[in-house]
């Protein structure tokens, strides 16, 4: 179906595909995996017509084909569905699906025509898509489901997804791979781009894996799996299970008492919430996103008025609910946060400057009275960081921005180990982290553990937070709604409680 | 290599701004190369031109290092004219209400004055937002309308010699007054207005530099500018920070009271100020919002005034209007550099560099 034969494309000094060469057969499922900046979705992009290739070429249907604009590929029966969904957000499904392809004239849209032909191919393919529904008003595996109807109303036979399922939560991936494999029985071929092992080898037929802009792989999904997957991927052995000790838990160091948060808006994303996390072991908070995790979360490292609380927060036998962040930290609490951009980094500072967020105002950071930086002692912490977490480019003049995703997680994650915390806080410390990353990380997490450190973790990623865990609370709608021992519990029985709750 | 990026952008804005110019002039009737002689050769005459274009050069460095603080906290401070006003009038008023008091407690307590009324009057929209919420450009803009408008109130009903047709206050006392550069430099005559404040706002760069990059406040301040929520998960006050930035701010705008009321005019002028704080915005914009570039772009500006008074005398037809398109052009195109570093950065012009 498709053929990329020999493609090498570089930017600038950076040799994004080097005679990447990946074979597509027709009527199935071809993932296609790699760690982030591995060229994947380069060689994609280029199959598209988003980029040109420097060299090598195209082949559909066995043909050499020059394309030069998404349109050329659409022409060739070929869509792509874009990690973020280029929808027009108050506009119709029918509005956005013909969008650039209007039926009718010029003067009259005939946008009834358009609505038969999607509800034929919502039919078809089992979509249920309502085309007088409004964008916004849809969840995003909805929205999803238009980009898909986007490509197939376009005569699509090839479609391309990149990062489907990096947006959904983990029953809607179910959901839509059974829309997937409808697909390949409609006859039509997918192209999923993912560094998820795990969907890899539910979904696919075949896999293309990528390293450093190279093909270092192709294999048949059944004959594979994902420790083979991941060693090709990062070019080493990796442990994909984590690995440790049973916990030696101590006292009790967090005892969060009927806490419950009130937004600005005035909704109660958190209620009534109540658990301990004691030294020496990993709580772990599962749940769908969007279920209070984020509010809890900042609650408990002060970065809420304490207006919005009512409970109580102590540490120890300390009651610190209406204390601020400066003070928390004080108290030997450290925070990993769940978006990095947003609250873990100065984006325009450089790493030295942002290894010190948080103990940047006592010594040894200021020297001289008390108010002046010992830049020294800035360029050691910064370098020590770097150094311990692997911190790549090692430079601490670069700004953050500088960094990829993993890296900058990595510094965050080195900043908040270095003040040696007696309790951590930490969301989604893998998210958009390569896998070799990952490993480090959770190893680094264990570690901290083992330290006699109480960790409270809350992740989306079902996997981590179950493996990690020592104990597992289930948050639905802001409340806990059940504890599991993570070592001998389902993912159904917890995916159930996420959803449902109870 | 940093430093060069950093410089190309205003200097390619000043040289266009000149072609540009140029081009004018040459349309309007003159010679473009015999109007720019006359403007640098008055600015840079010694020493007559070289005194007044540093004087001129002085309120800039202070309203520009005003711009620049508040800016680093995320803050636009319009402001910086309403401030100096407050500041200049509250320096006159201990100028004159202790007139008797001798240099040595005179001069630090106007200086203190300065500090004050110009820190007092940022202070306001600093709280206000702090604590409302309510946008600093607004407030600052409304803030110099009543500063303006009051001082005027004093000055005429309440500080000026009875009968004098000016609108000034009565004299400060002799003891307020601080030495003219002439008395130190030999060639530079003592009528030239250039004085201590000159010194005083060179030092104040050094200042401002040592407080934003060398000490925990400053590393507060400008984490607050570039990123509050990350600030305020590093523990810092983001309200604090705000409150702190644009008292500050009022503060360096009002050190140019002690240029006009210590070291020119030994009085409060109403209205004395040629738009300092205004122009002030554009010297930080094209000085980069660092101290060194807020000292070259003010020297720039203040050469472009002084220059244009030979030019409007001497040319044919050039008025000193040519003065404001030059200012106006190099502002638009620092202004458009962000515009240059939006759609345009795809094309590879001006990209930030990342590794």
């Amino acid at each position: 179906m498709l053929e990329l034969r020999n493609i090498t494309k570089r930017f600038g000094a950076v040799l994004a595909n080097d005679k990447v060469s990946i074979v597509v057969e027709p009527g199935t499922i071809h993932a296609i995996v790699g760690e982030n900046g591995a060229g994947k979705s380069t060689a994609m992009r280029i199959a598209y017509g988003f980029y040109k290739a420097d060299e090598g070429d195209i082949l559909v249907e066995g043909q050499v084909h020059n394309i030069k604009a998404p349109h050329d590929a659409i022409a060739l029966g070929i869509g792509m569905v874009h990690q973020h969904f280029m929808l027009v957000d108050t506009m119709t499904v029918a509005e956005n699906i013909v969008l650039g392809a209007e039926p009718g004239s010029a003067i009259a849209l005939d946008l009834a025509k358009a609505s038969v032909e999607i509800r034929r191919l919502s039919e078809e393919f089992k979509l249920a898509v309502n085309p007088s529904a409004v964008i916004e008003h849809l969840s995003v595996g909805q929205q999803q489901r238009v980009e898909l109807m986007k490509a197939l109303y376009r005569h699509a036979r090839l479609l391309i997804l990149d990062e489907p399922t990096a947006v959904l939560a983990p029953q809607e991936v179910e959901e839509f791979f059974s829309i997937l494999r409808r697909m390949r029985e409609q006859g039509k071929t997918v192209v999923i781009i993912t560094h998820k092992l795990t969907e890899v080898l539910a979904i696919s037929d075949e896999v293309t894996v990528m390293r450093d802009g190279r093909v270092v792989g192709r294999l048949q999904t059944r004959e594979t799996n994902a420790a083979e997957l991941a060693r090709l991927m990062v070019g080493r052995e990796v442990l994909l299970r984590v690995e440790k000790t049973p916990a030696k838990i101590g006292s009790s160091k967090l005892r969060v008492r009927n806490l419950s948060v009130t937004s600005r808006a005035g909704a109660k994303p958190v209620q009534d919430v109540t658990f301990d996390v004691r030294n020496g072991e990993i709580l772990g908070i599962a749940g769908v996103e969007g279920n209070g995790q984020t509010e809890l979360m900042e609650a408990l490292a002060g970065l809420l008025s304490p207006s919005q609380l009512s409970g109580e927060i102590r540490i120890e036998d300390r009651d610190i609910t209406r204390e601020g962040a400066r003070l928390r930290r004080e108290l030997g609490i450290a925070h990993i946060p769940e978006d990095r951009h947003r609250r873990g980094l100065l984006l325009e500072f450089d790493l030295a400057e942002n290894s010190i967020l948080g103990v940047h105002y006592r010594p040894p950071i200021v020297a001289y009275a008390s108010t002046f930086f010992d830049h020294e002692a800035i360029h050691k912490r910064a370098s020590e960081i770097i150094e311990g977490f692997d911190v790549r480019p090692a430079n601490p003049d670069l700004p953050a921005r500088a960094l990829s995703g993993g890296n900058q997680q990595k510094l965050i994650i080195g900043r908040e180990f270095k003040v040696d915390p007696k309790l951590l806080l930490v969301s989604q410390p893998t998210r958009g982290v390569d896998i070799g990353a990952i490993e480090f990380i959770h190893r680094k997490l264990v570690d901290l553990r083992d330290s006699g450190c109480a960790v409270l973790l809350v992740s989306a990623e079902l996997e981590e937070v179950t493996s990690l865990s020592d104990r597992l609370l289930i948050i639905h709608q802001g409340r806990i709604v059940g504890e599991v021992d993570p070592k001998v519990a389902t993912i159904e029985e917890i995916g159930l409680l996420m959803t449902r709750g109870h | 290599m940093n430093l060069l990026r950093e410089l190309l952008f205003p200097l390619i804005a000043v040289v266009v701004a000149f072609l540009i110019g140029g081009i004018l002039i040459l349309l309007i009737g003159d010679n473009p190369l015999q109007a720019y002689g006359l403007l640098f050769g008055s600015a840079f005459s010694w020493p007559v031109g070289v005194g007044y274009t540093l004087f001129y050069a002085t309120p800039l460095i202070f309203t520009g290092l005003a711009v620049l603080v508040a800016f680093r906290c995320g803050l636009l401070n319009i402001g910086a004219e309403g401030q100096l006003y407050m500041a200049a009038f509250a320096t006159a008023w201990v100028g004159i209400t202790f007139a008797n008091v001798s240099s040595w407690l005179l001069i630090p307590l106007c200086f203190i004055a300065a500090i004050l009324g110009g820190g007092f009057w940022g202070a306001i929209p600093g709280v206000l937002k702090a604590r409302f919420g309510s946008h600093e450009v607004i407030n600052t803009i409304m803030l110099n309308f009543i500063a303006v408008a009051l001082l005027s109130y004093f000055t005429q009903y309440h500080y000026k010699t009875p009968g004098d047709p000016i609108m000034q206050t009565v004299p400060i006392g002799e003891a307020a007054h601080i030495a003219r550069l002439g008395k130190f430099i030999p060639g530079l005559p003592e009528f030239i207005p250039l004085n201590l404040a000159f010194v005083l706002a060179l030092i104040c760069c050094g200042l401002v530099y040592l407080f934003l990059w060398r000490t925990k406040w400053g590393y507060e301040l400008r984490a607050t500018g570039t990123n509050p929520t990350a600030a305020e998960y590093g523990g810092i006050s983001v309200r604090k920070q705000i409150i702190v930035a644009m008292t500050i701010s009022g503060a360096l705008a009002g050190m140019v009271g002690v240029n006009e009321v210590l070291g020119y005019r030994y009085r409060y002028y109403d209205g004395f100020s040629d738009n300092y704080g205004f122009t002030g915005i554009a010297v930080a914009l094209l000085g980069r919002n660092h101290p060194v570039g807020v000292i070259i772009s003010a020297l720039l500006f203040a050469i472009l005034q002084r220059g244009g008074i030979p030019v409007d005398a001497f040319t044919e037809h050039v008025t000193k209007d040519i003065v404001q398109v030059l200012q106006g052009t190099i502002i638009l195109f620092v202004a458009a550099e962000a515009f240059f570093r939006g759609p345009f950065a795809k094309f590879g012009l001006l990209k930030r560099s990342t590794v």
